[in-house]
């Protein structure tokens, strides 16, 4: 092969390999965050296990960023698409890792949109907490769902910063149970404002899916 | 072969043609334009629609009928371009023209000024409105926030619900504010919209007309889910409301004992984590 087919051979492949990096890329961007399938747990029902923590830390992106996560297996990952089954129960447990930011809408202090209309917070049944210590809420606007998540003490032991955190550090765990109906794509998001460092604390991670805000997707 | 009047043909054709099309915009196409008659105020943008496509249609018309007039009449035939005759003004030609634009201008600013202070036409007026209903409206605040619509009734216990009902054949207030960016509520279908500014009561009015849900959506740029920022309403009979009402003040009795007290702006302390 003479120095001109190796020329050509070269700017072949260098094409390609963009090319490729290219596709890659925004296959992944359209792809990101990755969906997350809830465990089925039986006929019609699923489990779902997520997390917050007041920075995403080693765990990807912007890592001084308040975060939801999901757990699997005793490890956290960071993603906000969660799909779970049509016409089935959802059972979503929730380890809050993070303080008390404070509701700005006080309405969304109390649990709508879940079986019984309440939730657990670390074992106790309650239909309202004090908006003051929303640390976040989990809200399927379209699907009538809000729980609000009780904030962590100013002045607990063993907070955790940043994930990934220990289910031995400070922490509140909150258990609800929603009813899926039809098929769709459902937009969830928090609705404190917890973005800290962001003007009116609602820039940021607050307006960036893979945070704080997400999909249902009822499949 | 002497010139024909051309003045006198384009006037004649537009006569003609501009009976037909006004005819046929203000009597069959003006009538079915959003937002329909769902309200009275959604009633009251048709008429306006309706007047103002009748004022513009002879006005369209002109413009097109002088254009195919002069690509037909006027099109070059001969052999060579001879410069025309220069056109040093014409005194009845122009205050023709500032005559009647000048009329139709005025029309438009009396009509909407007049139009306005009848009912509000459905806009927001402000904290002090001017045009307002005679009687007791049932009043209504809309608070925004992003990304939802949530809606607090006063003369109902200050019970704040997510959802959106409204008594048909009634005049309703609606106090319109938000607590973070700017929003803009906006029921298109019964012709009712205003802006959401923190710190702001802006008031708007609408009076139902017929049961029927409708599609409340936010009309200003706000954010990650602007786009999903959207309702649906119902307007119901009296008596449908008020059990809806009551069943609201049940389900969200423990959300209403931790609201403030009733006010037609919030200003939300600083929450603690934001910058």
């Amino acid at each position: 092969m003479g120095s001109l087919g190796v020329k050509l051979a070269g700017i072949v492949i260098a094409v390609a390999i963009v090319a490729v990096t290219i596709t890659l890329y925004i296959s992944h961007y359209l792809r990101s965050p990755t969906p997350f399938t809830a465990a089925q747990t039986g006929p019609q029902r699923a489990s779902l296990v997520l997390g917050t923590t007041p920075a995403a830390g080693s765990l990807g992106g912007s890592k001084s960023w308040v975060s939801y996560l999901v757990r699997e297996n005793g490890h956290w990952d960071r993603t906000t698409v969660f799909d779970v089954p049509a016409h089935s129960l959802v059972h979503v447990t929730i380890y809050n890792f993070d303080g008390k930011s404070g509701l700005r809408n006080p309405f969304l202090s109390q649990v709508q949109g879940t079986v019984g209309r309440t939730e657990l917070i670390d074992g106790k049944a309650t239909d309202v907490i004090n908006p003051d210590d929303a640390s976040h809420t989990f809200t399927v606007p379209e699907l009538g769902i809000s729980v609000p998540l009780q904030g962590v003490e100013d002045d607990a032991k063993n907070q955790c910063p940043e994930m990934p955190c220990s289910l031995k550090q400070a922490h509140t765990t909150m258990t609800f149970t929603f009813r899926t109906g039809k098929p769709g794509r459902y937009r969830w998001q928090c609705f404190v404002p917890c973005a800290a460092g962001f003007i009116d604390g609602f820039a940021g991670p607050m307006q960036t899916i893979g945070y704080m805000d997400g999909f249902v997707h009822v499949i | 072969m002497s010139e024909p009047r051309h003045f006198r043909r384009i006037l004649w054709i537009w006569l003609v043609v501009s009976v037909v099309a006004t005819l046929l915009v203000v009597l069959v196409a003006a009538p079915g334009l959003p937002p329909g008659k769902s309200s009275a105020e959604g009633t009251g943008q048709v008429v306006d629609n309706t007047v103002l496509l009748g004022i513009s249609t002879p006005i369209a018309v002109a413009i097109f009928v002088y254009f195919a007039y002069a690509l037909i009449a006027f099109r070059h035939r001969g052999p060579e371009l001879e410069e025309g005759v220069a056109i040093r003004g014409n005194n009845r030609v122009q205050i023709t023209w500032i005559v009647v634009t000048s009329a139709i201008v005025l029309f438009a600013a009396v009509y909407g000024t007049i139009r306005l202070l009848n009912n509000g036409s459905g806009g927001g007026q402000g904290s002090d409105p001017i045009a307002k209903p005679s009687g007791n409206p049932l009043q209504i605040q809309v608070i925004a926030q992003q990304w939802a619509f949530t809606y607090r009734f006063p003369s109902f216990g200050g019970v704040e619900t997510a959802h959106l009902e409204l008594p048909v054949d009634r005049d309703v207030e609606l106090h319109v504010t938000s607590l973070d960016a700017i929003h803009s509520f906006w029921a298109h279908d019964l012709g009712v919209k205003a802006d959401a500014n923190p710190g702001v009561d802006n008031v708007a009015y609408v009076r139902p007309t017929e049961t029927r849900s409708f599609d409340i959506r936010c009309a200003e740029l706000c954010g990650l889910w602007h786009g999903h920022m959207f309702d649906t309403g119902e307007v119901v009979s009296d008596g449908a409301f008020l059990a809806w009402i009551r069943g609201q003040q049940r389900i969200f009795a423990p959300a209403t004992a931790q609201l403030p007290p009733y006010r037609t702006r919030y200003e939300p302390d600083p929450q603690r984590r934001a910058g």
